[in-house]
């Protein structure tokens, strides 16, 4: 029986600097459900391809099951919990999920939102084609994927101000 | 939580190389985007890891003094991708790592690990062969250079020595300059997929766009190891921009190649992928060199 190795882990998690000290053999997605309680990031496949357990790190997205916890020293992190408004108001890419019956069981929804977080802080305009590409990290066995395209391609107008409802 | 027996973090390349031969059961965790999932699968379960994963000095693209292309080893695929210095130069290289896995997978996978795990299919290893890159590999005792073609030995085995790693991938300036290439990757998905063949080819015209003046090819599972196609070139050197070029080029790459049956697909399926994708590839690197077909 050989020691537990861990490792002080100092992070930013959701605009709040935070540390902790994480077994080194943690994934990014144990730490973040156990002991921060972010359970918006999905345990899925754990291999990453399925993409559930996607989150933002120094605004790039990385499957969070194939980042060692270790890794985010240093690091500025983003899951799905921090869009949220004070009031817990949704923001326009969840409120966009919703309206565009873009969710069905959910488990994929916050994984796909975290991507769509990185494209539409990139400000650039993408064609249909283009989405599909970015989007497809991502597995969604319910909706058919049609709806998530909407939904983002719909924000991504919205915010660049070519889409008016 | 990973099933791993002991992980060190390395402070600098000449840390990592010292933990190394310190533990040389270890195994070197870059991105993790395979080591990682072989210790979920089982087969490296229970491993010892240096991780380098830390070494910010080994990232990035540059341009050196002489002209030599520099990619740091930790280099991940989407930043090999968006570099400018890729896209001037070598933009075959930043358009085939873009066919690697998903978005996510392009953010943590490395040129180095695509490179040291000696894997046929490696989406980076077929255009690095067909622009004859040179590997740096740095060890306790310093830095060797070698070819890459050299650098692959068989499948799944690299020439990295006891407490080498990798630490960057250079591209001479003879190698690309004056060159355009394609890639081509057959898979049976867009996204997420394994090559079931790729091509690399890249060609140098004439002034007058009516001659190659050199012509590479390189493939990635169409042998143990990615492979160039010397046939194929010789086929295609000195010879017309013509389709009749192209076609003696796509044949002859026949004769260099060695695919095998696999569940992905049959040895005589990957033989007519060799030919008609050398074809395509070349065509349009001729294209994109400015030549007509």
């Amino acid at each position: 029986m050989h020691e537990t190795q861990y490792k002080l882990v100092k992070c930013t998690i959701n605009g709040k600097p935070v540390q902790k000290m994480v077994d080194v053999r943690a994934s990014l997605t144990d730490m973040l459900r156990n002991d921060f309680s972010l359970n918006s990031v999905k345990k899925g496949c754990e291999v990453g391809e399925c993409g559930a357990c996607n989150v933002l790190i120094d605004g790039e997205c990385f499957n969070s099951c194939i980042y060692l916890a270790i890794w985010a020293d240093g690091k500025n992190i983003r899951t799905l919990e921090g869009l949220i408004g004070p009031n817990g108001e949704l923001s326009d890419i969840q409120q966009a999920f919703v309206d565009e019956a873009a969710v069905q069981c959910g488990f994929c929804t916050p994984g796909f939102i975290m991507t769509a977080v990185e494209i539409l802080e990139s400000g650039k305009e993408y064609t249909r084609d283009e989405l599909r590409k970015l989007l497809s990290g991502h597995l969604c066995r319910c909706t058919g994927y049609e709806n998530i395209l909407n939904a983002v391609e719909k924000t991504m107008l919205r915010r660049l101000g070519k889409l008016h409802d | 939580m990973y099933d791993i027996k002991a992980l060190y973090e390395a402070e600098s390349v000449q840390h990592a190389c010292a933990l190394l031969l310190a533990h040389p059961e270890a195994k070197v965790l870059a991105g993790g985007s395979d080591v990682l999932i072989q210790i979920r699968e089982g087969k490296l379960a229970g491993a010892t890891l240096v991780s380098i994963y830390g070494l910010d000095e080994l990232r990035g693209v540059a341009m050196e003094a002489d002209g030599t292309i520099r990619i740091g080893a930790l280099t991940s695929f989407s930043h090999i991708t968006r570099s400018s210095v890729i896209q001037e130069h070598i933009a075959v290289l930043g358009e085939a790592v873009d066919m690697v896995g998903g978005p996510q997978i392009r953010n943590i996978g490395t040129i180095g690990g695509n490179t040291c795990n000696g894997v046929t299919s490696a989406d980076s290893g077929s255009t690095l062969v067909a622009y004859d890159a040179v590997v740096e590999l740095t060890g306790a005792e310093g830095v060797r250079r070698v070819p890459i073609r050299d650098f692959y030995i068989k499948a799944g085995k690299v020439d990295l020595r006891p407490g080498e790693i990798e630490t960057a991938i250079l591209i001479p300036k003879e190698c690309y300059e004056g060159y355009k290439g394609h890639y081509i990757k057959y898979a049976m998905r867009n996204a997420m997929d394994i090559a079931t063949c790729g091509c690399s080819a890249n060609v140098k015209l004439s002034g007058d766009k009516k001659t190659i003046l050199s012509a590479r090819l390189a493939y990635g599972v169409a042998g143990p190891v990615p492979m160039r196609a010397p046939s194929a070139e010789a086929a295609a050197n000195g010879r017309p921009v013509c389709a009749e070029t192209v076609d003696a080029f796509a044949k002859a790459a026949l004769q260099d190649v060695n695919p095998r049956t696999s569940w992905r697909a049959t040895k005589e399926f990957r033989l007519h992928l060799v030919e008609e994708l050398a074809r395509r590839a070349l065509a349009e690197a001729v294209r994109k060199s400015g030549g007509e077909l």
